[in-house]
C-alpha cells in the first residue's frame, strides 16, 4: 500500500495571531510552526500501517521552502520520503489541485489529511481532493483499518459515531482518535539524523487557479473584563444570564 | 437564479440549523434580489420553511437516502442547483454539511467558504466574513467563481421568521453509486448533541471523578443543554471522547457555554471561543478561563452548581 500523508505547516496553538501588509497577510514574525495536529494523528496512523501491514509512507506539503523543517520533522517521525510542491498555498481549491497531481503521478492508494488545519480551519482540502480524484472519502475519521483494498472507517458525527465500509483509493480527513494522543511520537535523535538523509523532492506546481481570495483579516474586538458573581449570590448569575446576556 | 439552501433533518424532522440556514439564505436573497429554494431530503412538514424565508421547497423522498451519504447527498444537491440555475448555495456547519460541501463545490466548479459568521458584506464582488485561526481572527473572503457555496457557522445568524409560505415540489434526482456505506451508527438519541445545542455545560478535572457528573447532567437537563468535557477528562476516560471539546475535539458555537472546574488551557479556549456567552465556575481565581469568560464565579463547584440548579428550577417555574 502506498500512503500519502498531507502535512500542513501551521502556527503553534500558543502563537500570537497578527497580520501585516494592511491586514492582508498573516504575520509569521516570531511564530513557531508545527505539523498541523490533525495531520499528526494521521501520520502516526500511517506509521502503524507501515510497521504492521507493510506500506510506504510519503508526506507532502504545498508551500514555500520555509515549510521544509516541518516536512523534515515528519521524516524524523518515520515517513520514508517527502514532497514539497513549490508554490504558495493560496486557497483550499488550489492546494487540492496540486495534491491531486501528486497523487495521480505517484499512484497512492490511501491519502490521509487532517480534517482541517488549525490556521485557516477550512476543512475543505481532503474533500475537494477526493472529488478531484473520484476517490472514496471519509472525514472526521477516528478509526481506520485497511485489509487489501477494502477499508473500514469510523466517522465522528454530531452526537455519536458511525462505522462505514469503503475501499481504496481512499481519502481520509483525520483527527484525534485515528490514534490516541499518547501514541504520538516525538522524533528521537536517530530519527532526526536519518531524516536528513531521506529524500525531500521539490516539485514545480501545476496550473491551478484559486477560487477564493482573502481580502483582509480582522481580529475580534477586545473582550471586556469578566463580571464576577459572588458564590453566595447565584440569583444574580441567573438574573444576568436572563436579563443582560439574554441566553436563558 | 434563486438561492439553494440545504435543510437538514433527522428522522424526518427538520433541524433547528435548517431554519437558521434558510433565514440566512433569505438575507442573501434580499441582497441579490432573488428568492430562496430549500432542498430537503426525506423531511416532513417542509412547508414550514416558508416561515423563515423559503418560497419553494424541493422535497426529495428516496429510501436509498435514509442514511446520510456525502457523495449521494452532494449529487442530489448539485442537480437541484443546476435545475434552479442557482448562483449561491448555503449549507450549515454540521458534521454532515461540512462533509458534503467540498464535494458539492468541486462538482459545481464553485468556490466555497466555510465557517461564515455574517451575511455577505457585498454580493458583487461576493465577500463573506469567516472565522479563522481557531477563532482568534476573522478573514474577509471573496469568492470569485460564478457559483458560490457558503457554509454558515452554527448559531451565528439566528432564526428570522418572515411569516411567508413555501410551495413544495417533489424532486427526484439521480443518485450515483457512492462507494461508502454505513454499517452501524452509535448515537445517543435522547440527548442534545453539542453541535445542535444552544447551551453547553462542560466539566473539567476540577470535578475530581466521573462519579461527580450527576450534577453536570442535572444542570444540563434543567437548561436543555448538551454536556461536554475538557481534554484531560476524556483522556482519563471519565467521559467519552465524543464529549471532548477544544482544538482537537469538537468545536462549540453555542449561545451559552458554562465551564465548571475547567482551568481554560489555550487549546480548550480555542475550541469554545465562538460561543457567545461564557460562564466559568472555578475555585482558582487565577485560572486562565476567567480572562476568556463573560461571567465568573470563584467558588467550589460542589457548592455552586447545586445552588445554580436550584435557582434555575425556580427561574423556570416563574418564567414558564
Amino acid at each position: 500500500m502506498k500512503i500519502l500523508v498531507c502535512i500542513s505547516h501551521v502556527p503553534d496553538t500558543t502563537s500570537k495571531i497578527n497580520f501585516t501588509d494592511g491586514d492582508t497577510k498573516f504575520d509569521t514574525n516570531g511564530v513557531q510552526f508545527v505539523i498541523n495536529p490533525n495531520d499528526e494523528f494521521g501520520l502516526t496512523r500511517a506509521m502503524w500501517f507501515k510497521e504492521k501491514q507493510g506500506a510506504s509512507v510519503a508526506v507532502v506539503n504545498v508551500g514555500g521552502a520555509e515549510t521544509e523543517p516541518t516536512l523534515r520533522k515528519a521524516l524524523a517521525i518515520g515517513a520514508d520520503n517527502a514532497i514539497r510542491v513549490n508554490t504558495e498555498a493560496i486557497d483550499s481549491f488550489a492546494v487540492a489541485k496540486q495534491l491531486s497531481k501528486v497523487v495521480n503521478d505517484g499512484g497512492y492508494d490511501l491519502v490521509i489529511a487532517g480534517r482541517e488545519s488549525i490556521d485557516y480551519n477550512g476543512g475543505m482540502v481532503p474533500g475537494m481532493l477526493a472529488a478531484m480524484l473520484d476517490a472514496n472519502y471519509v472525514t472526521n475519521c477516528i478509526g481506520l483499518e485497511v485489509d487489501g483494498t477494502s477499508a473500514k472507517a469510523v466517522r465522528e458525527i454530531d452526537g455519536g459515531k458511525e462505522t462505514v465500509s469503503t475501499s481504496l483509493p481512499l481519502v481520509i480527513g483525520g483527527q484525534k482518535g485515528l490514534v490516541e494522543e499518547s501514541d504520538l511520537r516525538i522524533p528521537n535523535m536517530r530519527g532526526i539524523m536519518m531524516a536528513r538523509k531521506k529524500p525531500l523532492t521539490v516539485l514545480e506546481p501545476t496550473d491551478a487557479n484559486a477560487e477564493t481570495k482573502a481580502v483582509s483579516f480582522v481580529k475580534p474586538a477586545p473582550k471586556g473584563a469578566v463580571k464576577l458573581v459572588d458564590a453566595d449570590n447565584i440569583d444574580e448569575l441567573v438574573n444576568l444570564l436572563h436579563n443582560e446576556a439574554k441566553v436563558i | 437564479m434563486s438561492i439553494i439552501v440545504y435543510t437538514e433533518s433527522e428522522k424526518g424532522k427538520l433541524k433547528k440549523t435548517a431554519l437558521e440556514v434558510v433565514s440566512y439564505a433569505k438575507a442573501i436573497a434580499d441582497q441579490m434580489g432573488t428568492s430562496v429554494t430549500a432542498v430537503a431530503i426525506n423531511a416532513d412538514n417542509t412547508e414550514s420553511l416558508g416561515n423563515y424565508g423559503a418560497s419553494k421547497v424541493l422535497s426529495i423522498k428516496n429510501d436509498t437516502l435514509n442514511t446520510f451519504n456525502a457523495k449521494s447527498y452532494a449529487a442530489a444537491l448539485a442537480q437541484a442547483v443546476k435545475q434552479e440555475e442557482a448562483k449561491v448555495v448555503v449549507v450549515s456547519s454540521s458534521a454532515d454539511s461540512k462533509y458534503l460541501a467540498p464535494l458539492l463545490a468541486v462538482g459545481l466548479d464553485a468556490g466555497y467558504a466555510s465557517n461564515v459568521v455574517e451575511a455577505p458584506s457585498s454580493v458583487a464582488p461576493f465577500t463573506v466574513k469567516r472565522s479563522a485561526f481557531t477563532n482568534k481572527a476573522f478573514a474577509n473572503i471573496e469568492i470569485t467563481t460564478d457559483v458560490k457555496v457558503v457554509g454558515l457557522s452554527n448559531n451565528s445568524f439566528g432564526l428570522v421568521e418572515t411569516g411567508g409560505s413555501a410551495s413544495v415540489e417533489d424532486f427526484s434526482p439521480a443518485i450515483p453509486e457512492s462507494g461508502v456505506s454505513v454499517e452501524s451508527v452509535d448515537k445517543a438519541t435522547d440527548k442534545v448533541s453539542i453541535a445542535d445545542a444552544e447551551i453547553v455545560v462542560s466539566g473539567g478535572r476540577g470535578l475530581k471523578g466521573p462519579e461527580n457528573w450527576g450534577m453536570i447532567e442535572e444542570l444540563a437537563e434543567v437548561l436543555g443543554a448538551a454536556t461536554a468535557c475538557s481534554k484531560p477528562v476524556s483522556d482519563l476516560g471519565w467521559r467519552p471522547h465524543s464529549e471532548h471539546v477544544g482544538q482537537t475535539g469538537k468545536p462549540v458555537a453555542s449561545n451559552l457555554y458554562i465551564a465548571i472546574g475547567i482551568s481554560g488551557a489555550i487549546q480548550h479556549l480555542a475550541g469554545i471561543n465562538s460561543s457567545k456567552v461564557k460562564v466559568v465556575i472555578n475555585t482558582d481565581p487565577e485560572a486562565p478561563f476567567f480572562k476568556a469568560a463573560d461571567y465568573g464565579v470563584v467558588g467550589d463547584a460542589f457548592e455552586v452548581v447545586p445552588k445554580l440548579i436550584e435557582k434555575l428550577k425556580t427561574f423556570k417555574v416563574q418564567n414558564a
